[in-house]
């Protein structure tokens, strides 16, 4: 299967390098044309304001809305805010996704933090995952199609999913654990509509 | 469960996320919206751009912590600020204004002759620079979690920042091709510590993420740093010292995306005004030279 990594700016070389080793084949997208043929596109992580300008320059918005109404998207920290309907702030977004996004939501960058955690619908779902959050956001409102996926202890929810769309407020592209990665592949695969 | 705050994971994880962009150095919390705004990853808070503090002579010290807050205010990307090369004090009080990195920099005055700041003393990252591996390699020892090529900043010429980025890899591809038996002697030739020189001899790379910086000033210079394999791009005095800073600091972002479309380099390079006005990196006399400061 054809994977695409959005390689307008980020940590989408992690992503690529995680999709590989589970056997894909992955294109790096940078314009329109790159979405030909690919069964799933992940948003990496990077600076979602720098990403979103890209997007609109290289005319890139449009086309992802529509392969996101027909395919699946995943969007880890950056891309996740992407995928939002509202983050609070005036900037570039595809909101695809039925929620409310808090940028920055712990705080700066002294407050980035690693935390295990089990999440137990990976496969296998032990041993626990390290879910690594670099000045993340939250997502602070779930409505419409979207449903929590995950939650810190404390009850904010870091991750969310609708139909075959995925947002992540942490970063699995940056451990070596690829179940997340192998979870949205199989999502990919899956015959769940939006 | 368990946490971690302010390990060398997070501390790297984020120059991981700046990767594939660009860094701009601004005075004001306008200059910072009009980066932010242009599509930068990361704005450098100082009180003078480096072709400023080369006109202007003196000492050059850390920027006052009420200019370092209003651009943290002004924009929602992170700020690094610079500190001095040995001066643990000033990064003490960047620390607790809550910049995003520290740059412990040469294009200031240099506060000790002989050391380095302890980096892994800190809670915030730091990113230093380098002219060669050894070097890259002692400021990662020491903590760094980020690097990028000296370069000459302020001159906006780009020749060092080639030579160093060329050094750098050159020196990786021939460790790589090292056997082990041969590592050590070329740790004590490089000066660099041994265990390190194991870990880029594995990778192939350096174990963090490697910027260009020093004499960056046109959309062109950033893709040729890009394609000789450096992560993101800093640009110093050429996208406020150039005539048109909007127009040129957003075509910089747009080539440092599409470095290998040279098409897209064209397009972007097309009627940007002057460039800063620069100077010879090669002919600046010795002691005007800011990449031989760092030891």
């Amino acid at each position: 299967m054809k994977f695409g990594v959005l390689a307008l700016q980020g940590d989408f070389r992690e992503h690529r390098i995680s999709l590989e080793k589970l056997g894909a084949d992955v294109t790096e997208v940078r314009l329109p044309a790159h979405l030909d043929g690919l069964s799933g596109l992940i948003i990496p992580g990077g600076e979602s304001t720098a990403i979103g300008k890209l997007m609109v320059a290289y005319k890139l918005l449009e086309p992802i809305r529509q392969f996101g109404k027909t395919h699946a998207i995943w969007g880890t920290c950056a891309g996740a805010i992407l995928l939002a309907k509202n983050v609070g702030k005036d900037q570039p977004l595809l909101g695809l996704m039925d929620i409310t996004i808090q940028r920055n939501a712990f705080g700066r960058q002294i407050d980035s933090f690693e935390i295990d955690l089990p999440v137990p619908f990976l496969t296998p779902p032990q041993p626990d995952y390290q879910l690594t959050f670099i000045r993340g956001p939250i997502i602070t409102e779930v409505h419409g199609n979207a449903r929590p996926l995950l939650s810190l202890p404390d009850g904010r929810i870091i991750a969310a999913q609708q139909g075959k769309l995925l947002a992540t407020s942490f970063h699995p592209e940056l451990t070596e654990d690829l179940r997340f990665h192998q979870y949205f592949m199989e999502l990919a695969q899956s015959g769940y509509a939006d | 469960m368990t946490q971690e705050k302010n390990g060398f994971g997070v501390k790297k994880g984020l120059a991981e996320m700046l990767k594939g962009g660009v860094i701009m150095d601004v005075v004001t919390a306008d200059q910072a919206k009009i980066a932010e705004d242009a599509g930068a990853v990361a704005v450098m808070a100082l009180e003078r751009v480096p072709a400023d503090i080369r006109a202007m002579g003196g000492i050059a010290r850390m920027s006052d912590p009420e200019l370092v807050l209003k651009i943290m205010e002004a924009v929602s990307i992170p700020v690094m600020a610079k500190c001095r090369i040995g001066h643990f004090v000033e990064a003490q009080i960047l620390e607790s204004l809550g910049v995003d990195y520290i740059d412990e920099s040469e294009v200031l005055t240099p506060a000790d002759e002989a050391y380095h700041i302890n980096k892994h003393a800190f809670k915030v990252p730091f990113v230093c620079g380098c002219k060669n591996l050894g070097e890259a390699l002692r400021r990662i020892g020491e903590g760094a979690a980020m690097m990028r090529t000296k370069g000459e900043p302020g001159t906006g010429d780009v020749v060092e920042a080639v030579r160093h980025a060329r050094t750098v890899y050159s020196q990786i591809r021939h460790l790589q091709s090292l056997p082990l038996e041969e590592v050590m002697t070329f740790a004590k030739d490089n000066q660099a510590p041994y265990e390190l020189c194991l870990q880029v001899r594995e990778l192939g790379n350096l174990p963090v993420v490697n910027f260009a910086a020093g004499g960056i000033a046109t959309p062109a210079d950033a893709a040729l740093m890009m394609q000789l394999g450096v992560d993101g791009i800093f640009v110093g005095s050429g996208i406020f010292k150039s005539g048109d800073p909007v127009k040129r600091a957003e075509a910089i972002v747009k080539a440092t995306t599409h470095y290998n479309e040279p098409g897209i380099l064209a397009e972007v390079s097309r009627n940007l005004g002057e460039a800063m006005v620069g100077r010879s990196a090669t002919q600046l006399p010795e002691n005007e030279k800011m990449s031989d400061r760092g030891w």
